[in-house]
C-alpha cells in the first residue's frame, strides 16, 4: 500500500473516530475538520485538484464553521455528564459489522472486479466546467434552486420577529 | 457620491506624509535624550537637601530636627542625629536617607521644614538597576548647593534667600541687643552663631 | 545577459538541484522553493513592519522608529529578538492543545498559498490547474485557526474577536471570490500562470492588464476592498479592535506565538496582494513595453507588491475602524451586488464585439450601479429615539 495513502487514511479515520468519541464538543468539531482535511488530501492524492480544494473550501471553511457556531450558540462548552457510549452500543456494533460484511460480500461477488482497471482520467478544471454546463446542467440547476429555496427559508425564519418595534 | 470622503481623507494623509519630509516644523516630537524641553518653574520631583557654601558636609542647613521625618506621609525619610563623644547633640544629621521608591512627591517635608533645608528637586532621570539600594538616597547624594536651587527654582530660591537674610539680620540685631546690657553672654552667643554662620539659628 | 538576469533564480535552482542524485531531485527542488519562499517573505514581513511604522508615523507627523540602526531600519530585528525571548504565557483556563495549535494552523496554510503564485517568468513554485481555488481554500483554513485561537484562550474578548473575525471573513469571502470570477471567466482558466500569460502584450503603450478594462477596474477595486477585509487590515480591523476588545482573538498570546499571529496576518496580506497582482495587474509583466526586457520579471512582481503594501499602510493611516453593522451593510448591500453586476459586465465584454460599444455598455452598467448603490449607502438616516427589541 502506498505510504502516503496509508497515512492519510489513518489520519482521516483517526479524526473521524475522535470526532465521535471526545467529550468536548468543540474538540469533536475540530477533529471532524481533521477528517475533512484528510479526505481533501486523499482527493488531491488522486489528482483531483478541484474537488480537493473545493472540499477544503466548503467543508473546512463553511461546514465546520457552521458546526462550531451551532455548538457555541446552542449550549455551553462544558462537557455533559452522560457516558460517551450509549447503553446499546453492542447492538450498534453488531449492526455495523453486519452492514460492513454485507457490503464486502456485495463488492467481492460483483462483476466489476473482473473488468480491467481503466486508466484514471485526468480531468482538468475546464473539462469539469464543460461537463457541468452541458451534460449535468439540469442537476446543477436543480441543486441551485434547492439551495436558493433553503436560503430564502432561512431568511424568512430569521425575519420572523419583524412585528416588534423597528 | 460614495467614496468621496475616502479620497478627501487620503489626500489629507498624503499631504501630511510628504509635508513631514519637507517641512520639519510639522514634526512635533522632541527627540528626548538629545533634545529637551525646558522644565516648568513649578516642576517638582523628589526632595533634596540644600547646603550653603561649597562643602556639602558643613554647609548643610538641616539640623536633624526630624520634623520632616515625622510629617512624611509614606515615611520615606530616616534621620539620625549626630552626637559628639560626650553624647551631646550636634544640630547636624549623621544619617539622612530618603527612599525615592516610597516618596510620593507631596512636598509636605518642604512645607514643614523651619530651616528651608529641604526643597524639591527637578531631576527625573533616576532609574537604577538596583531597585532597593539604588533608589535609597543618602545624605551625600541628597546634598545640593544653594546655587543649584537657584538654578532650578529661581523665584522661589530668591524668596527663601531674602527671608533667611532678613531672619539672620533680625537674629543678629537681637543678639546685639542682648549683648549690650550683658557683655558676659556675648562670647557665648558669638560662638553659638559662628559655626552656623550661614545656618539659621533656632527661632525662639 | 538580460535573459540570464531574468532567469537568474530559475538557473540557480537548477544548478543547485543538479548536485543531487536523480531520485532526490524532486524533493530537493521542492525544499529549495520552500526555503526561498519562507526566507523572502519573512524578510518582506520585517521590511513591511518597519515601513508601516514609519509610514504611519509620517502620516501622523511623527518620526516613527528611528533609533535602532540607520534611520531605525534595524527595528524589526530588535522586535524579533524581543518576541523570541519573551515569556510564553498560556492562561490557566485555556485549552492547551488547541491554544498551541492555533498559531501554526494560521501560518501554515498562508505559506501554502504562496506556493501557487507566479513570481516571475517560469517562477511559480507549483503549477496547479486549480491554483486560484487554493487561495480560497487557504482563506477557509485561516478562519478556523482564528476560531481556534479565540475559543481556546477562554477569554471573552478573544471569543468576541474570533466571532467578529469569522463573521467578517465569511461575509467578505463571497465578494472576494465573485470579483475574481470575472477574470476566471474571461481567461477561461484557474491556472495562475495562464492568467498572467493572458495579460501579456500591449495596446500601444497601455499594457493588456485586466485592470485597464471597465470590468477589470471595478473587479480590482471590489477585490481590493474584500482583500482588505479578508486580511483583517484597517479599516476592517474589527476582529482586533484594540480600543474595544483589546487585541481580539490573540489577546492571550504572548512571545513568539503572538509574533506568529502577527506574521500570519502580514503573510495573508502579501498572499492576497499577490493574487490581486496575478489576477488584475498583469502579474510579473512590466507596465511599459520598453521595460519588459530590460528589467527582470520578478522585480516587477515585487514592485507591485510594495505598491500594495504602501496602499494598505496609507489606508490604515487614513480610515477609522468600521462598526459591525456598517461592515455587514457594506458587504451585503454594496459589494455583493456590485460584484454580481460586474460578472454581468464581464460576460457582456466577452461577447460584444471589440470597440467603443462594449466600453460604453460596461461603463454604463457599472457606473450606474455604483451611483445607485452608493446613493443608498451614503443616504442620511432619520434618527429617532432608540427602541429596544428585547429589553422590555
Amino acid at each position: 500500500m502506498d505510504p502516503v495513502f496509508a497515512f492519510l487514511a489513518l489520519l482521516t479515520t483517526a479524526g473521524a473516530v475522535a470526532a465521535v468519541s471526545l467529550r468536548n464538543l468543540v474538540h469533536c468539531a475540530l477533529c471532524l475538520v481533521v477528517a475533512f482535511a484528510g479526505l481533501a488530501a486523499l482527493y488531491l492524492q488522486l489528482n483531483a485538484q478541484f474537488i480537493g480544494f473545493a472540499q477544503i473550501l466548503v467543508y473546512v471553511g463553511a461546514v465546520a464553521i457552521l458546526i462550531v457556531f451551532a455548538i457555541l450558540l446552542t449550549r455551553g462548552s462544558e462537557p455533559g455528564n452522560q457516558p460517551i457510549l450509549s447503553s446499546s452500543w453492542q447492538a450498534g456494533l453488531g449492526v455495523a459489522v453486519l452492514v460492513l460484511g454485507a457490503l464486502g460480500v456485495a463488492v467481492a461477488s460483483s462483476f466489476v472486479r473482473y473488468y480491467p482497471v481503466s486508466p484514471a482520467p485526468q480531468p482538468t478544471v475546464r473539462e469539469l466546467g464543460e461537463q457541468l454546463m452541458t451534460n449535468y446542467v439540469l442537476p446543477l440547476e436543480v441543486i441551485g434552486l434547492l439551495l436558493t429555496a433553503a436560503m430564502i427559508g432561512a431568511v424568512i425564519i430569521a425575519m420572523h420577529e419583524k412585528q416588534g418595534p423597528r | 457620491m460614495l467614496g468621496e470622503g475616502i479620497i478627501k481623507g487620503m489626500t489629507e494623509t498624503a499631504r501630511n506624509f510628504f509635508g513631514s519630509y519637507i517641512d520639519s516644523d510639522r514634526l512635533v516630537t522632541v527627540q528626548y535624550p538629545e533634545q529637551r524641553l525646558p522644565l516648568k518653574e513649578n516642576t517638582r520631583n523628589f526632595p533634596f537637601l540644600v547646603h550653603d557654601g561649597d562643602d556639602p558636609e558643613k554647609g548643610l542647613r538641616c539640623v536633624a530636627c526630624k520634623i520632616c521625618e515625622k510629617e512624611c506621609p509614606p515615611q520615606c525619610i530616616f534621620i539620625v542625629l549626630e552626637r559628639d563623644e560626650k553624647g551631646k547633640p550636634q544640630k547636624h544629621p549623621k544619617v539622612f536617607d530618603l527612599d525615592i521608591s516610597v516618596c510620593m512627591s507631596c512636598q509636605i517635608c518642604v512645607e514643614v521644614c523651619p530651616f528651608d533645608a529641604i526643597k524639591m528637586d527637578t531631576e527625573f532621570e533616576l532609574s537604577h538597576d538596583d531597585r532597593f539600594r539604588g533608589l535609597l538616597l543618602d545624605k551625600k547624594q541628597l546634598a545640593k548647593p544653594n546655587h543649584y536651587y537657584h538654578k532650578i527654582h529661581p523665584v522661589e530660591a530668591a524668596e527663601v534667600d531674602e527671608r533667611l537674610a532678613a531672619e539672620k539680620a533680625k537674629a543678629e540685631a537681637k543678639a546685639k541687643a542682648a549683648a549690650a546690657p550683658k557683655p558676659a553672654a556675648g562670647p557665648a552667643a558669638a560662638t553659638a552663631g559662628k559655626p552656623a554662620a550661614p545656618r539659621q539659628p533656632v527661632p525662639a | 545577459m538580460q535573459e540570464i538576469l531574468d532567469q537568474l533564480f530559475v538557473l540557480l535552482k537548477a544548478w543547485l538541484v543538479g548536485f543531487f542524485p536523480l531520485p532526490w531531485q524532486p524533493l530537493v527542488s521542492i525544499l529549495i522553493s520552500v526555503a526561498a519562499l519562507i526566507l523572502v517573505f519573512a524578510l518582506l514581513f520585517a521590511v513591511a513592519t518597519i515601513l508601516e511604522r514609519k509610514g504611519l508615523g509620517r502620516i501622523q507627523n511623527r518620526y516613527g522608529p528611528n533609533r535602532v540602526g540607520p534611520c531605525g531600519f534595524f527595528q524589526p530585528i530588535a522586535d524579533g529578538l524581543k518576541m523570541l525571548i519573551k515569556e510564553d504565557i498560556v492562561p490557566s483556563g485555556a485549552d492547551r492543545v488547541v491554544h498551541f495549535l492555533a498559531p501554526i494552523a494560521l501560518v501554515a496554510p498562508v505559506l501554502l498559498a504562496f506556493s501557487v503564485l507566479p513570481y516571475g517568468r517560469n517562477m511559480a513554485p507549483i503549477d496547479l490547474d486549480a491554483g486560484i481555488v487554493v487561495f480560497f481554500a487557504v482563506g477557509a483554513g485561516t478562519e478556523l485557526a482564528v476560531f481556534m485561537a479565540g475559543w481556546s484562550s477562554r477569554n471573552k474578548y478573544s471569543l468576541l474577536g474570533a466571532m467578529r473575525a469569522i463573521a467578517q471573513m465569511i461575509s467578505y469571502e463571497v465578494p472576494l471570490i465573485l470579483s475574481s470570477v470575472t477574470v476566471i471567466m474571461i481567461v477561461g482558466s484557474l491556472r495562475p500562470i495562464q492568467i498572467v500569460e493572458a495579460q501579456a502584450g500591449y495596446q500601444g503603450w497601455l499594457p493588456a492588464w485586466h485592470v485597464f478594462t471597465p470590468w477589470g477596474l471595478a473587479g480590482f477595486l471590489l477585490f481590493a476592498i474584500a482583500a482588505t477585509a479578508e486580511s483583517n487590515r484597517s479599516p476592517f480591523d474589527m476582529p482586533e479592535g484594540e480600543s474595544e476588545i483589546v487585541a481580539g482573538y490573540f489577546v492571550e498570546y504572548s512571545g513568539f506565538k503572538f509574533a506568529l499571529f502577527f506574521m500570519g496576518e502580514y503573510f495573508g496580506m502579501f498572499a492576497i496582494s499577490g493574487l490581486a497582482i496575478t489576477l488584475f495587474l498583469g502579474g510579473w509583466h512590466a507596465p511599459l513595453p520598453f521595460l519588459e526586457k530590460s528589467i527582470p520579471s520578478y522585480v516587477w512582481f515585487f514592485v507591485k507588491l510594495f505598491g500594495f503594501i504602501a496602499m494598505f499602510i496609507w489606508l490604515r493611516g487614513t480610515l477609522p475602524r468600521l462598526r459591525v453593522d456598517q461592515l455587514m451593510n457594506f458587504a451585503w448591500k454594496f459589494v455583493l451586488p456590485m460584484t454580481l453586476l460586474n460578472i454581468l459586465a464581464a460576460g457582456l465584454w466577452r461577447f460584444l464585439p471589440a470597440g467603443a460599444t462594449r466600453w460604453l455598455v460596461c461603463l454604463v452598467i457599472l457606473l450606474g450601479a455604483f451611483l445607485a448603490l452608493g446613493r443608498s449607502m451614503v443616504a442620511r438616516r432619520k434618527w429617532s429615539p432608540r427602541k429596544y427589541r428585547f429589553a422590555e
